[in-house]
């Protein structure tokens, strides 16, 4: 869950990251005047979207007045960015700036453990950095055993070069970021740039944070003090009603998963899992030149009514003709319960399953039983020596007649 | 042979007594696997088909050699769970729980290079040796485990479960039986990589080709292709790569925990030209690998 940089500003200011003046989120132009004045000098507005590009967009301004402030604000909050509304919009003190440095800390897929990452050409593209100029990054991973000390942080930013009183401050920030990553089950926590100002101290000017799913439960009360719905989800645009309807029903009881719903503009309804077997049926699906209607991911042997009600809600979007039933060979998950299930569905809402369920391809554990209730229904399905990409064919074809 | 496990391989299962534990043990004892104990605090006593259970593990590690086990309990428990096996000495370490916070699946990893152990998962469905023993659900019931897996010379691991079965089902129909399959599990941050995994099979002398799932997501992919090529592997590989259609939404979480596309070495496109570059032969289609194994293998 990537957070808003209203958001990560004000988890760094609670663990004492310096911010620029008086930084505070805005959700009206009055309010933004408000905190203008209070700053009481220039300030810089910024759009709060989740989505990259905002100066270009025009999602950043400044105003010398509070008078300023109002006009660019009313510009900001109108603006939608690559179709991103934006919550508020953020304004703060502006100062001169003598450097930009960038911190960062994030997972090493390969170390298997945490790397902070330091340079001191911040504001840029940390990946451009490292490719062009790869003696101003140092990388240092750390344990996720032994107890994080600063040492750490000072080794790293060192390794660039800076010494002197620079070299103290960017310890503290870096140490700092690393803790809070620690703490909060971050999956990135990163300040770029971090600027050092005319005055000699630094502040964050801008940041991001991500947290990871799996960590939200022990985060409640972070993500209260933040004011963030512990239940929101946010991926890189918005859920639509369709996959929040999703969520309704995966979430009906807690015996497997029937959701992840997605929602594409296609005609065929897609009942698929598991995991991997989604993702390689909605790829089978494309090649055919099939159109899907919605992603999903069925698996760990859900309930007759959790596959029932996942088959209503993608019979009942808009435009969707037939569905196609498919799943890898499956292991737990009991072929019978999901071809009841899918039945049930059709029948509840007074379509044909024969005419209503393109193909079914779910092999495996207790698929006699599953396959005799198909057959009752004269339902098409196939067994294991159908592969999947063939039964995503079959299901396109029907498609042409649909 | 096999590699992780074989038909001696005495293992625990921790948890045991769950509603998923209870049907994994009927299964793994149905394949003929030695499960010598199941640890539930509070429950030491009962039996699970026979399994007795432990409150804790030395109580079965002080007794008797335990090399393996499974750990199967809610995400909130299971660091404690694993430390508890390591602590006990257990060499190997199959973690079936999903939704474990990344920090501690690190801390567990971590703390088994320490001990020398090795971990399989978290998110995964185990590990199976064809006509050995199974370690987890892979495969589902015995009787289905047999249709789907058949003793041979490819290793197979795989990012998901579910897939693993099939890639199995798809090679046995083709005649090319498995050595040992492995689900490695689907989550950002594992136990053990292809790459952690090639040695084995590579010592492994009945092992001739290795077959893998890759799909969008971390660095595993370009972690194996390195390998290939400074290790100048002798084993050939074919991979599938699921979730192409994901390059095109930046961004969003699919399937597992690990699969979504942040950057550009993330994306599928990225990842097959690396491994083709290090020799891997990439399948369009699961039915596509049985003749590429066979072609790389001078089979055909």
């Amino acid at each position: 869950m990537r957070f808003y940089e209203f958001e990560s500003k004000k988890l760094f200011g609670m663990k004492g990251i310096p911010l620029p003046s008086g930084s505070r989120v805005a959700k009206s132009a009055a309010e933004a005047k408000e905190i203008a004045a209070s700053i009481g000098g220039p300030v810089v507005l910024k759009s709060q979207v989740l989505s990259g590009g905002r100066m270009k967009a025009g999602g950043v301004l400044f105003a010398d007045t509070p008078d300023e402030a109002v006009a660019a604000a009313e510009k900001i909050l109108a603006l939608e960015i690559n179709g991103h509304a934006p919550v508020g919009v953020l304004v703060e003190g502006r100062a001169p700036i003598d450097q930009e440095y960038y911190v960062g800390v994030t997972w090493d897929g390969f170390a298997r453990q945490p790397v902070m990452i330091f340079s001191d050409m911040g504001g840029i593209d940390i990946e451009e950095v490292a490719e062009k100029h790869p003696e101003h990054i140092a990388k240092r991973n750390f344990s996720t055993l032994a107890p994080f000390s600063e040492f750490m942080a000072k080794e790293l930013v060192a390794a660039v070069g800076v010494s002197g009183g620079e070299l103290n401050k960017l310890t503290q920030i870096t140490t700092r970021l690393a803790r809070t990553f620690i703490e909060h089950g971050l999956t990135l926590a990163e300040i770029n740039p971090l600027a050092r100002l005319a005055d000699g101290t630094f502040v964050c000017l801008d940041g991001h944070v991500d947290m990871e799913d799996e960590a939200r439960d022990g985060q409640k009360a972070l993500l209260a003090k933040l004011e963030i719905d512990p239940q929101e989800k946010r991926q890189a645009r918005p859920p639509t009603k369709f996959e929040q309807d999703g969520v309704v029903v995966d979430s009906a009881d807690h015996r497997g998963v029937a959701g992840n719903v997605v929602e594409f503009d296609g005609d065929l309804g897609l009942v698929i899992g598991a995991g991997g077997g989604s993702l390689t049926l909605f790829d089978a699906v494309r090649k055919h030149g099939g159109r899907p209607a919605n992603y999903c991911e069925i698996g760990g042997n859900p309930s007759v009514s959790k596959a029932c009600n996942l088959t209503k809600l993608i019979l009942s979007k808009p435009g969707v003709k037939k569905i196609a039933v498919m799943m890898n060979v499956v292991s737990n998950t009991r072929v019978d319960i999901v071809a009841r299930g899918v039945v049930k569905g059709c029948v509840e809402l007074g379509f044909d399953p024969a005419e209503k369920i393109a193909i079914f391809r779910i092999p495996g554990s207790w698929e006699g039983d599953g396959f005799q209730i198909l057959e009752h229904y004269g339902v098409e399905y196939c067994d294991r020596s159908v592969s999947m990409f063939e039964a995503a064919g079959r299901a396109v074809a029907k498609m042409k007649d649909a | 042979m096999s590699i992780l496990i074989s038909k001696d391989t005495t293992f625990i299962i921790q948890g045991i007594t769950g509603r998923e534990a209870v049907n994994m043990t009927r299964e793994c004892l149905d394949y003929g696997s030695k499960i010598v104990g199941g640890v539930t605090p509070g429950r030491a006593g009962r039996e699970i088909y026979g399994v007795p259970v432990y409150d804790t593990v030395q109580a079965i590690t002080s007794k008797t050699r335990v090399d393996g086990s499974i750990v199967c309990v809610p995400p909130a428990f299971t660091r404690d769970a694993v430390f508890e096996a390591l602590a006990g000495g257990i060499q190997i370490i199959v973690i079936v729980t999903e939704r474990i916070p990344r920090f501690e699946v690190a801390q567990m990893v971590e703390m088994a290079k320490a001990k020398g152990a090795r971990i399989i998962g978290p998110n995964c469905l185990g590990v199976l040796s064809p006509d050995e023993a199974k370690l987890g659900g892979l495969g589902g019931r015995a009787v289905d485990a047999k249709k789907a897996f058949t003793k041979g010379p490819i290793g197979v691991m795989s990012r998901s479960g579910g897939m693993t079965t099939e890639m199995c089902n798809t090679l046995t129909a083709a005649g090319l039986g498995q050595s040992t399959a492995v689900s490695i599990g689907g989550d950002a941050i594992i136990g053990s990589t292809y790459a952690d995994l090639m040695p084995l099979f590579e010592a492994d002398q009945e092992t001739k080709a290795i077959v893998i799932y890759c799909e969008p997501g971390g660095r595993m992919e370009a972690e194996l292709a390195a390998y290939v090529v400074e290790k100048n592997s002798r084993l050939p590989i074919v991979a599938f790569m699921a979730g192409r259609f994901m390059d095109e939404m930046p961004g969003m979480r699919f399937g597992h925990a690990g699969t979504i596309v942040e950057g550009k070495a993330d994306t599928t496109a990225d990842k097959i030209e690396g491994i083709e570059a290090a020799g891997i032969s990439v399948a369009e289609r699961i039915e596509d690998i049985p003749g590429l194994v066979k072609q790389r293998l001078g089979m055909s």
